[in-house]
């Protein structure tokens, strides 16, 4: 049976949609799955639209594909870094991308195995596969079935937002919806865009042997982290041999004989790559279009999704929003934890607010770059006076017993307290460390207590416990503190 | 031993009169000087970037050269009169060139591109017009201006050609619509990308901007560069976290920031001072724990800073690891390719002697060939030395490296450039601006009396 047989079989026949539901959920990915079982659980009745497979982006074509394909890819850079290890570089080195892709198809089919439609329906979910168009400000047409709703959520996710390159549509270009169905390594490939996934899979297809050029427009990859994360990733990409171009960007495409030339220009220098193909669309927009929202009164924006309040209600105050359709952070984890707001605020009263949540995410790099809470630059213009606690993975014993000492922990507190505000970890394992700090956010727990936690020896996270005990000995009174802090020894 | 300071602080200045190291640093800051003596064009006062063949003008060596003039004439080094002429040589070039901002110009509203011709003052290497290096030019000018104070046409001439040139410059315009300085401006693309962004070498820029009587910075541009500092604790110290040792130099070889504290160090009960001896100390720990496992690297030795360095693209130089030439190398991210630098070692002099000499003089004594006749180079790199071999070292000088000795052994041992600097209305106008009390500043007069 093929994946998509498994999540909507050729026998599948659509439930009789009932006259009115009491939750309507517009897409199945996350968000959408999260909310609809999770209400379905709770003795709602429950309608799961969705116009292709279940799972969405995260699952079917981003990040468990992705992650899949990074572990190969590391596997291979390690055979040829074996010598760091004090092992031999294996004779004859060769990828099998097919295989690597195959293995990437086998997890993926394992992962969505969850969310097909017969499981859905047996957690008490009705799915209905097709479009969903708003007909009033209750009521859908799922391809020409009207259906009447207390409480609709919309969870339609995102697509790739294509930069606007002349001749890059007539390239054939590879997006992260289409990148995973490669049966043949590019030979040279050029990858548009330093977000999060653009740098991912840069590093992992020049790990699996294609000969990877980066161009971003900006002076650095990732830019919303912060300054020295994204330049310690310039230079493990260099290490690995991705030809770095920042401050760059392609602004013409011409395709010839399977070749793609790409015009390049960076401020005043224009240049010229040439390569077999270009992997854009690595951005996001969020899927707001021919669903009549108009119709239900639901105010979007093409580029930001829906609008909605701190309690994810949109301008209907039927109708919720969650995951990719309305969120800045497009992550997997944080359309999840958006759905079970929705779900509580709009079946069971709750004033539960997204403000509240603590979202942490990572970039799985190598190494890889997690973050939760606050950067420091959004402290300073709260003018929340900021003090980080710093552990570079060079001072933790098992980073260098592992020869992982690239990286570091930084968690920031607010300055005089032990009061957590944020963290960006640096490391090999940053998206496992970086939990331990989300925990101690969301628990209300001071950094100082992590100098009490007991973490077992030697492991990378004692980086956190170094900086929770730094944390400790700067605990002084103001009048010690004036007495300690001499500017000029006499 | 204790000094005390113009302002009667108390300073710790270490053994600055010990016969041994007051010998060893006259031999190395007159060396030093020296590199602007062989390196100007006398025809325009322009001071060659490099001393290797062919070398353009950069105009943030010229200013460095401008700043060292008063002290070689103090030392005995110049006379007055030739310093007078070279650094009139210079403003008369300055003050006439093309300012047109053609691709061929030297500048533009009173900026200057990055590299000039040696010879005729035009744009060279399509370089940036640069508004870090304008502000150096700038501020070895107003050095200049302040110590040749003698009523004779000459001096009152300089005096006056400074004035124009400071005036003349737009910052306003340099901020090209944002909040703060851009980084530079090309003819072909207008501003670069690059903007200030976390703790740099600008604070002599921004004070400079904010000083202006005639272009000031607009808006909260000083403010909104300061957002985006980290304070962080690093290896046991406190620091306002920058990785290349220049960052901690640059703007104290010009403006003594010893107890000036603004919002920023308020806050964090210290000052820009005291944070460059602190980051000092970063450095010696980086050096200590070595995580790459360079040659030499040790308590005493250490100094990742801008520089020269060995280069991939060298055919003499084969190495498994990636090599980074000429780049602003830093701890604890690095980039590290174990090249150090003596002479940002000595540049640190002023923050940190106790344990700035013992470190130059153990690396002066293990790596004697990164000296040539007591001029230090821009860097050196022990790991790339074979059995029995020397350490790879940088071919030539570098002007930047040469100025900044100049400028920091004398702040050590006479503070003659800060005093300067401290007459300078437009500079104590722009610290006020910019926030900065206490220090010596609080009890300088408005008008700079």
């Amino acid at each position: 049976m093929t994946k998509g047989q498994d999540m909507q079989p050729s026998s599948w026949q659509n439930p009789r949609p009932g006259d009115r539901y009491d939750l309507a959920v517009v897409g199945a990915g996350p968000a959408g799955l999260s909310a609809a079982t999770a209400a379905a659980a709770r003795g709602v009745r429950v309608a799961l639209i969705e116009r292709n497979l279940p799972g969405g982006t995260c699952l079917n074509i981003g990040c468990v594909p992705s992650k899949a394909i990074i572990r190969t890819s590391r596997l291979y850079a390690e055979m040829h870094d074996a010598e760091r290890y004090g092992a031999q570089v294996p004779a004859g080195i060769g990828v099998d991308f097919p295989a690597v892709m195959e293995r990437m198809r086998r997890i993926r089919a394992r992962t969505v195995r969850p969310v097909s439609f017969h499981r859905l329906t047996a957690a008490g979910v009705d799915v209905l596969p097709g479009e969903a168009r708003f007909t009033g400000i209750d009521t859908l047409n799922v391809d020409g079935t009207k259906l009447r709703f207390e409480k609709a959520i919309i969870a339609t996710g995102s697509r790739p937002e294509m930069p606007s390159i002349p001749g890059l549509v007539d390239a054939d270009y590879l997006t992260n919806e289409n990148v995973f169905d490669l049966t043949e390594l590019p030979r040279r490939l050029l990858v548009v865009g330093g977000g999060p996934l653009g740098c991912e899979l840069a590093q992992a297809f020049c790990r699996l042997g294609a000969r990877t050029i980066i161009v971003q427009h900006f002076p650095l990859f990732l830019p919303k982290e912060e300054r020295d994360a994204a330049q310690i990733l310039s230079a493990a990409f260099a290490r690995d041999g991705i030809e770095v171009r920042l401050n760059t960007r392609p602004v013409n495409v011409h395709t010839e004989d399977g070749q793609k030339r790409v015009d390049l220009i960076s401020d005043d220098y224009q240049s010229t790559v040439i390569v077999d193909r270009i992997l854009a669309g690595v951005g996001r927009l969020p899927n707001v279009e021919g669903m009549d929202l108009e119709t239900a009164g639901v105010v979007y924006d093409p580029v930001h999704g829906i609008r909605v309040d701190d309690f994810l209600r949109t301008s209907n105050t039927r109708i919720y929003a969650a995951g990719d359709a309305c969120l800045e952070h497009k992550f997997t984890h944080s359309a999840d934890a958006a759905a079970r707001i929705v779900v509580q605020n709009a079946l069971f009263r709750g004033r539960q607010r997204l403000s509240g949540l603590v979202i942490p995410w990572c970039t799985y790099t190598d190494p890889e770059i997690a973050h939760v809470g606050l950067y420091v630059r959004h402290a300073n213009e709260q003018n929340l006076p900021v003090k980080t606690f710093t552990i570079p993975m060079h001072d933790v014993t098992r980073a260098i017993a592992d020869s992982e000492e690239v990286g570091f922990v930084k968690i920031h507190v607010k300055e005089g307290t032990d009061h957590i505000l944020g963290a960006t970890i640096v490391a090999r394992h940053a998206g496992e460390m970086i939990n331990e700090i989300t925990l101690a956010m969301v628990a209300g727990i001071g950094l100082r207590t992590l100098s009490r936690v007991i973490h077992t020896y030697p492991t990378q996270a004692e980086a956190i416990k170094k900086a929770a005990d730094a944390c400790s000995r700067t605990r002084s009174k103001p009048t010690t503190r004036r007495f300690q802090w001499r500017w000029r020894a006499g | 031993m204790m000094r005390v300071a113009a302002t009667g602080s108390p300073v710790r200045f270490a053994d600055v009169a010990a016969p041994a190291n007051d010998l060893l640093l006259d031999g190395l800051q007159r060396a030093a000087f020296g590199y602007f003596v062989h390196a100007v064009n006398p025809a325009n006062g322009l001071v060659a970037d490099t001393s290797r063949q062919d070398s353009p003008a950069s105009i943030a060596v010229t200013g460095f050269a401008l700043a060292s003039y008063p002290a070689a004439v103090e030392r005995g080094w110049m006379t007055r009169a030739e310093a007078v002429t070279r650094s009139l040589a210079a403003l008369r070039f300055f003050h006439g060139s093309d300012q047109s901002g053609s691709s061929q110009a030297t500048g533009y509203r009173g900026f200057y591109y990055h590299f000039l011709d040696l010879r005729t003052g035009a744009r060279v290497w399509r370089s940036e017009l640069s508004t870090i290096d304008t502000a150096l030019l700038i501020a070895g000018a107003l050095a200049a201006s302040i110590y040749f104070n003698a009523n004779t046409p000459a001096e009152i001439e300089l005096r006056e050609l400074v004035d124009v040139l400071y005036r003349r410059i737009d910052w306003r315009w340099a901020q090209g619509g944002e909040a703060t300085i851009r980084q530079g401006w090309k003819p072909e693309c207008g501003f670069l990308h690059y903007g200030w962004e976390g703790y740099s070498e600008a604070i002599v820029l921004y004070a400079l901007a904010l000083g202006s009587p005639t272009h000031p910075l607009e808006g909260d541009g000083y403010d909104a560069w300061t957002a985006t500092y980290q304070w962080e604790n690093l290896y046991g110290h406190d620091v306002l976290y920058a990785g290349p040792l220049f960052v901690h130099q640059f703007s104290h070889a010009w403006i003594d920031l010893r107890g000036l504290r603004d919002r920023f160090m308020r806050e964090k009960h210290c000052d820009y001072f005291e944070n460059s001896r602190r980051a000092t100390y970063v450095q010696r720990e980086y050096a200590q724990r070595n995580p790459l496992e360079f040659a030499g690297y040790d308590e005493n030795c250490w100094g990742l800073t801008a520089g020269d360095g060995p280069s991939d693209e060298m055919p003499e130089v084969t190495h498994e690891r990636r090599l980074f030439g000429y780049t602003a190398r830093g701890v604890p991210y690095g980039p590290d390719d174990g090249t150090l630098s003596c002479s940002g070692v000595l540049a640190s002099l002023p923050f940190a002697p106790e344990i700035v000499l013992p470190a130059a003089r153990n690396m002066i004594a293990r790596y004697p060939e990164m000296l040539d006749g007591q001029q230090c180079a821009s860097g050196f790199n022990p790991t790339l030395a074979g059995p029995g071999t020397r350490a790879w070292v940088s071919r030539g000088h570098y002007g930047l490296d040469q100025g900044i000795v100049v400028m920091m052994i004398e702040n050590y041992r006479t503070q003659l450039i800060w005093r300067l600097m401290r007459d300078c209305t437009f500079v104590t106008s722009g610290l006020r601006r910019a926030g900065f009390r206490g220090g010596w500043l609080q009890s300088h007069g408005r008008d700079g009396s």
